[in-house]
């Protein structure tokens, strides 16, 4: 009891998260699941992001092509070697995982703006190089996955629950996303409040000084690539489950810079920042290409432009609004507001101290 | 009592007659999702942002052939509506946004989607669920050709390896000593026609002296040029889209050489022959197929299709009428509201692929005179026959008659 009387009031609001997230898709149709899946595929890539940007300062425009790595694992294990879809998702996690600490071997060299250089042009190669290696990745055909049924026990618990029909592929994709977003941002939390993320974070604010209080900033920065890349990989391998196929054309350039803005607007710095940069990412290509033909207040004119140059346009409005008036984006914009809202409502400052808390760094 | 009688009989006829009558118009009509008594809902993706926004104009060509068809009161009383979105021409999203259109939207049939990869991804999906995807917006050999193992999907233009087999019937026909290079994109879509021309070629494929490729994202073909120019190719073989192929087409001129020129249907609109002549490139004789009239050529002014055409494509605000792309959209189009009359009343999903994959014969008024779309139960390919022609003085020019190559790709 004294400890539910106790817990910070944060603890309430992930709980309460967690339970709406968990009961979503008994309230929501199975194309609405498969929607949502997507939703925390991408809030976990961004979440792997957030630890490299937002955590080590190190800018990567190349975590596409890593979701391609981990897609491509899983793909070419289901598909060729018969592996139960369900072991590859780590599989897959790891081996970008290792990947992306051997290209964090020479990031070390680089500092931030050619790190960004040089993960751009990893993410202009992958296309090309995927499809290299035909018997392998099968070329340009692409892969097909068949959709992933989900176990007796989960279909009928899903049944006895909502006292409606059997649960669909989908609905057990989005269970599988959920589980993996819980224990990735569970991981994440617990590294940035302990020893690792504080050297990361030193590492952000003065990489010298850092170095002078014997942080080892050569192996931590390969170490947040390493981890950002193990969260794209197990990413990319439920992407590749969800969409039931992958091929070269599945992983864009613009896919790996869709991901940096929706960190960036999501909250760089932030655990529940990668949470609203996933529904960003996902929702604004739908809303900007169907949302806004619908609206009849909206002027033609604008109406075709938003048609015609499709998320691009929303994309860069919405970046340079939030750069003005949210620079530590949505969970910051949240985070500053409930401060706010606090300090009118007791007094300025904390009770105890009577200082104001510190505003989150951005990068 | 004896003359009332056949009067009775008489008035029974009629009343059985007119009974009859009414049940076959309304009442008993076979129906599936996505149908109602005033309208039929089919869905499309297409790219219209991303890197092929250019087929984009496609979709909004047959929305306005339904726009025409619903102005004259749709089909039996019902009206089409066209669900459009766009998935960028990446697989990814034509997945989640099929599903909206079949689970969400509750669309009837997908029709037109466009790209191979794309329309790949979700071709498990929609025989899964049995919903028709039909007339696909891409040439790859595969929608005929594995009908078997996919009976809801079926394509419309005639397959790739098919109109590279015309070309190969030209070279072993007119050209015999020809030495070929090949030109071509490193996908699906180039290694098509690049099978199709060498099982064409059959015993003279080795004819075939070099061929180089290139893929989507190269800025530049030069150097794939000069190699073929000097393994002494006298002809050349563009298999590439159109950006490339206007590219190509200029940095042959450029590198001071003078091939006999094949271009592929995919990037022979005119205007982009007219773009490459501004370039640089000198393109007089070069070689294509078509089968669909051309919107810029001057011999089609008077014609009943083209004119039909004109009126239609007035719907669309946004399409350009000369541009190639936008009477592809209405001649598809025209197949699928052909579809639809023929289902008539019993007008069920199962029904529609049925007629489209097997019972097509229809002569469309905006294809070239003598093309007829065939389908039967043992043939999956609509449109097998093409016609050769040759640029010339700004404009192309049909050459010999309509070559039919039904029957070859098995």
């Amino acid at each position: 009891m004294r400890f539910l009387t106790r817990a910070p009031r944060r603890y309430w609001v992930v709980a309460l998260v967690v339970i709406v997230f968990a009961g979503l898709p008994t309230q929501v149709t199975s194309f609405q699941s498969l929607e949502w899946a997507e939703v925390l595929i991408f809030a976990i890539v961004i979440m792997g992001l957030n630890l490299l940007v937002g955590y080590s300062g190190q800018i990567s425009l190349g975590h596409g092509a890593l979701m391609a790595a981990g897609a491509y694992t899983t793909a070419i294990l289901v598909h060729r070697y018969h592996i139960g879809y369900l072991a590859t998702v780590p599989i897959a996690g790891v081996l970008t995982g290792l990947l992306g600490f051997l290209i964090g071997i020479p990031a070390l060299r680089l500092s931030a703006l050619y790190l960004a250089l040089a993960t751009f042009a990893l993410a202009v190669i992958t296309p090309s190089l995927i499809k290299r290696p035909e018997n392998l990745t099968q070329g340009v055909q692409g892969i097909l996955l068949p959709p992933p049924d989900p176990p007796d026990w989960a279909s009928s618990l899903f049944a006895t629950v909502t006292g409606g029909p059997a649960m669909t592929s989908d609905q057990w994709l989005y269970y599988l996303c959920f589980a993996a977003a819980i224990i990735l941002f569970w991981v994440a939390w617990n590294i940035v409040r302990r020893r690792p993320g504080r050297a990361l974070i030193a590492i952000r604010d003065g990489e010298v000084a850092a170095a002078a209080s014997g942080v080892n900033v050569a192996g931590y920065k390969t170490l947040a690539f390493g981890l950002s890349a193990f969260y794209a990989g197990i990413a990319g391998s439920l992407y590749g489950l969800a969409t039931g196929f992958v091929s070269p054309d599945t992983f864009p350039l613009s896919l790996s810079f869709g991901l940096l803005v929706g960190a960036v607007i999501g909250g760089l710095g932030s655990i529940a920042g990668p949470l609203f940069g996933g529904i960003f990412t996902f929702w604004l290509p739908i809303m900007s290409s169907q949302f806004v033909q619908t609206q009849s207040w909206i002027p033609d004119q604008v109406a075709s432009v938003f048609r015609n140059a499709g998320p691009s346009v929303t994309y860069g409005a919405l970046l340079i609004l939030i750069m003005i008036f949210a620079p530590n984006g949505l969970a910051g914009l949240i985070l500053s507001g409930y401060a706010r809202l606090r300090s009118r409502l007791r007094g300025v400052g904390e009770r105890t101290t009577g200082q104001l808390p510190p505003d989150p760094q951005t990068v | 009592m004896t003359r009332t009688g056949p009067r009775l009989a008489a008035a029974a006829a009629f009343l059985v007659f007119t009974a009859a009558c009414g049940s076959s118009s309304g009442g008993t009509v076979a129906t599936d999702v996505g149908i109602t008594s005033n309208q039929i809902l089919l869905g499309n993706t297409i790219a219209q942002t991303g890197p092929a926004a250019a087929y984009g104009t496609i979709a909004n060509a047959e929305n306005a052939y339904f726009t025409y068809i619903n102005n004259q009161g749709g089909i039996n009383g019902r009206k089409i509506k066209f669900v459009i979105l766009d998935d960028g021409y990446n697989p990814a999203q034509t997945v989640p946004l099929t599903k909206q259109l079949v689970e969400q939207n509750q669309v009837f049939a997908m029709f037109s989607g466009l790209g191979t990869q794309t329309q790949t991804s979700v071709r498990d999906y929609m025989n899964t669920q049995k919903v028709p995807q039909l007339f696909v917006a891409t040439g790859a050999t595969t929608w005929g050709l594995d009908y078997s193992s996919h009976s809801w999907t079926l394509g419309w233009q005639p397959p790739y390896q098919g109109e590279a087999r015309i070309y190969a019937k030209d070279i072993t026909t007119n050209h015999t000593g020809a030495k070929i290079g090949v030109l071509y994109q490193n996908d699906d879509y180039g290694q098509d026609y690049l099978k199709g021309l060498t099982d064409g070629l059959g015993a003279s494929a080795s004819l075939i002296v070099d061929k180089e490729s290139y893929d989507v994202t190269a800025t530049s073909v030069a150097s794939q040029l000069v190699k073929i120019k000097a393994s002494g190719a006298d002809t050349l073989f563009i298999f590439a889209t159109p950006a490339f192929t206007i590219k190509a087409m200029a940095t042959v001129t450029a590198i001071g050489w003078a091939p006999r020129l094949y271009i592929n249907s995919v990037s022979d609109v005119a205007t982009y022959m007219k773009i490459a002549e501004k370039a640089g490139a000198k393109v007089d004789g070069a070689i294509s197929v078509g089968y669909i009239k051309d919107p810029t050529d001057p011999q089609w002014a008077n014609d009943d299709g083209m004119k039909l055409y004109r009126t239609v494509i007035a719907n669309c605000s946004t399409c350009d009428a000369n541009n190639g792309f936008n009477i592809y959209g209405v001649a598809v189009a025209y197949t699928m509201v052909d579809v639809l009359k023929l289902a008539g009343s019993n007008l069920t999903r199962a029904n529609i692929i049925k007629i489209a994959s097997s019972q097509l014969n229809e002569s469309n008024p905006f294809l070239l005179p003598g093309i007829n779309l065939t389908t039967t139960s043992s043939d999956h390919f609509p449109i097998m026959q093409e016609q050769v022609i040759q640029w010339s003085g700004e404009q192309w020019h049909l050459q010999g008659s309509i070559i039919d190559e039904r029957g070859t790709i098995k």
